[in-house]
């Protein structure tokens, strides 16, 4: 018996693959929750209803899947070409900051759609620049990207501690430290009155149709899936490899630090160093689940907003702790991970 | 700057030195076990976490420490078969499955973590591990504090330098688990199985790597609290490559890691004016430096990160 690589995957496979890895990722949490001696089926039904059971619950969640359809597409771009960005966390933070900073006074007077706009492009910027750095040092120096994106984080999340504890600190916000907030005119208009929800997720979803057809349909997508593919077969068709992986790293990292920007004009308004609950990390796996397809991830990003939003409600309701969430899109991520080996490959006898 | 200098001459700065690479150093060596065989683990991070939280729990319920060591060890093990069993039998991405480790491991420890300790509620302590004066030798001025003061588990991890330096370069063991890593087809013609070696080189690797995250909460503090291995295990994966593969060099590494750490944290008492968040920054600066200064001579095992199959070029 030996596995062999499928030449083409099945469209039906290719569909089924995350639904039985969540099914198996819910299965397999249900044991944590019989260890808290509650009934999984009575918390998962009290998860779907906090996350779906009403207008205001479906807007909340929607509200959490923006930020992770931006990671989780800064992921599968990166992942695709085989850059492993595991930095979104920390671009997320650093695309916050610079929205915050340019957004509060810098831009007075634009019109909304103006200033929405540069701040879109200032919270990409940021964010790109800080992955330009990793994709650099792996260029030039062969150095890895993972640990130097992993480290990354931790800096930047005490460089925004710095931040809005000294230049960038409200004064008119008591208790915590937070940022300054972004000036109102360019806070983003809500999408559904009098919730949370607002325009940032039409932003999201024409990002994720920009991302699919720069991948799908123009050359830089191509050469960045033949560098992931076999870099040295790409090499030796003339793709320049050191120009499309840089490519690569300012658009994952510029979608990770638009994430951050998108949630500081759209919820935050200001910065604080809690304000993300893992939304780079959780990217990876909505990324993975979405198989590193730009529609997949828009999918992948409300489960898993789903999850999150839900195991809060169910964790009020049932006494669960909330962390089951983070234990469920865990295990997501491994039992994906195991069923995209059932859609590459087949037994052979 | 006289008072900066002056604490390099502090006998507790020096002790403290040896407290804070102990965690460090079971985690390199594991890491290095690991990368040795072939196999990258990015699970470290999730799997110090788990070794803290278990090491923490068991004591905490009523088992003495040793027995919570060998818990929290036998907990990274089970993890580190989790992940050998997703990428050295099925071949899948190392990246993703260490990743996919470190966030399951870390939720799962958070999870129990909170089935016992409700929010709000202040951690609940354990009585840890206490230095242990070596008789005679702790006395010596200066050195004695410094090196015959620590808590057994620093010893420990020192023995376990030794052990592995030795079992890797001068032991037909070693030598497998280094071919392993360098060239598995030629472990396999050699009638061993290099899936079996890798798989036992990820789970030994895994149990120490839980040993350092036990540590963390059986002897440097007394109490479990969430985020409490703070990239740690990054750390240790930077420092493996910045001790290119050797163990003896990794010893190395974390103390000259430690040492920093240890000095930033009590320049911060001297130094006015300097937010606090720069210095808390140095270790992942100092991380990343390392690895630019080592990257280009850096001595990779070849087969690092491609999975075996039988028969399969």
């Amino acid at each position: 018996m030996r596995l062999e690589r499928r030449a083409s995957v099945p469209w039906a496979l290719a569909a089924t693959a995350p639904l039985a890895a969540i099914a198996a990722a819910l299965a397999l949490a249900a044991g944590l929750i019989l260890a808290a001696g509650v009934n999984p089926f009575a918390a998962y039904a009290e998860m779907v209803k906090g996350a779906l059971g009403s207008r205001l619950a479906v807007t909340e969640m929607l509200t959490r899947a923006v930020p992770l359809m931006l990671t989780g597409l800064a992921a599968a771009v990166a992942f695709r070409a085989r850059l492993w960005n595991i930095g979104g966390e920390g671009q997320f933070y650093l695309g916050a900051l610079a929205v915050a900073w340019v957004g509060h006074d810098l831009i007075s007077g634009l019109p909304p759609a103006l200033g929405i706009a540069v701040l879109m492009v200032v919270g990409m910027a940021a964010g790109a620049l800080l992955l330009a750095g990793p994709a650099f040092l792996r260029l030039r120096f062969g150095v890895d990207e993972v640990v130097t994106t992993l480290l990354l984080n931790f800096i930047v999340i005490l460089f925004v501690g710095l931040m809005i504890e000294g230049p960038l600190r409200d004064p008119l916000a008591f208790g915590w430290p937070q940022s300054v907030p972004v000036d109102d005119a360019f806070r983003l208009p809500d999408l559904v009155p009098r919730t949370r929800l607002h325009i940032g997720l039409l932003i999201a979803l024409a990002v994720a149709g920009v991302v699919w057809l720069i991948l799908a349909r123009t050359v830089f997508g191509t050469e960045a899936r033949a560098a992931g593919f076999n870099a040295r077969a790409a090499e030796f068709a003339g793709v320049s490899l050191p120009r499309t992986i840089m490519g690569v790293a300012l658009l994952s990292g510029g979608l990770a630090g638009l994430a951050g920007g998108i949630e500081v004009m759209g919820v935050t308004g200001g910065v604080t160093t809690t304000m993300s609950p893992g939304f780079g990390y959780a990217g990876i796996v909505v990324a993975m689940l979405a198989a590193l397809h730009p529609a997949g991830v828009v999918a992948a990003a409300v489960f898993v907003a789903t999850v999150f939003v839900g195991a809060d409600a169910m964790s009020r309701a049932t006494g669960v702790p909330s962390f089951i969430a983070d234990v469920i899109v865990a295990l997501a991520l491994l039992t994906m991970l195991v069923a995209l080996l059932f859609t590459s490959y087949r037994v052979r006898r | 700057m006289i008072e900066a200098l002056d604490l390099l001459f502090n006998a507790s700065l020096w002790a403290a030195v040896l407290r804070i690479a102990t965690p460090l150093i079971f985690g390199v060596l594991g890491a290095l076990l690991c990368e040795r065989a072939g196999v990258l683990n990015l699970g470290i991070e999730g799997i110090m976490t788990m070794g803290a939280m278990v090491g923490w729990l068991s004591v905490f319920l009523g088992a003495d420490l040793w027995t919570g060591l060998l818990i929290a060890a036998g907990a990274g093990a089970l993890l580190g078969l989790l992940h050998a069993v997703l990428t050295v039998p099925l071949g899948l991405s190392q990246h993703v499955s260490g990743l996919g480790i470190t966030l399951f491991a870390s939720a799962v420890a958070y999870y129990l973590y909170r089935l016992i300790v409700t929010v709000g509620e202040s951690p609940p302590t354990i009585v840890p591990f206490r230095p242990l004066d070596i008789p005679v030798l702790s006395d010596i001025p200066l050195l004695g504090p410094v090196l015959f003061s620590q808590a057994v588990p620093t010893y420990l991890a020192l023995l376990a330098v030794a052990v592995l330096a030795y079992v890797l370069a001068r032991t037909p063991l070693g030598l497998a688990i280094r071919m392993t890593g360098e060239n598995p087809h030629a472990v396999e013609a050699q009638g061993l199985d290099p899936t079996l070696i890798r798989i036992g080189c990820v789970m030994a690797g895994s149990a120490l790597m839980a040993l350092g995250g036990a540590f963390l909460t059986t002897a440097a503090f007394n109490s479990f609290f969430p985020e409490m291995v703070q990239g740690r295990g990054w750390i240790c994966i930077a420092l493996v490559v910045f001790a290119s593969w050797r163990p003896g060099k990794a010893l190395l590494g974390a103390l000259l890691f430690a040492f920093f750490d240890a000095y930033q944290l009590r320049l911060q008492t001297v130094v006015e004016g300097v937010p606090y968040q720069l210095f808390l920054m140095a270790p992942y600066v100092l991380s990343i430096v390392a690895l630019i200064l080592v990257a280009r001579r850096a001595q990779v095992p070849e087969a690092l990160m491609t999975p075996y199959r039988k028969g399969e070029r």
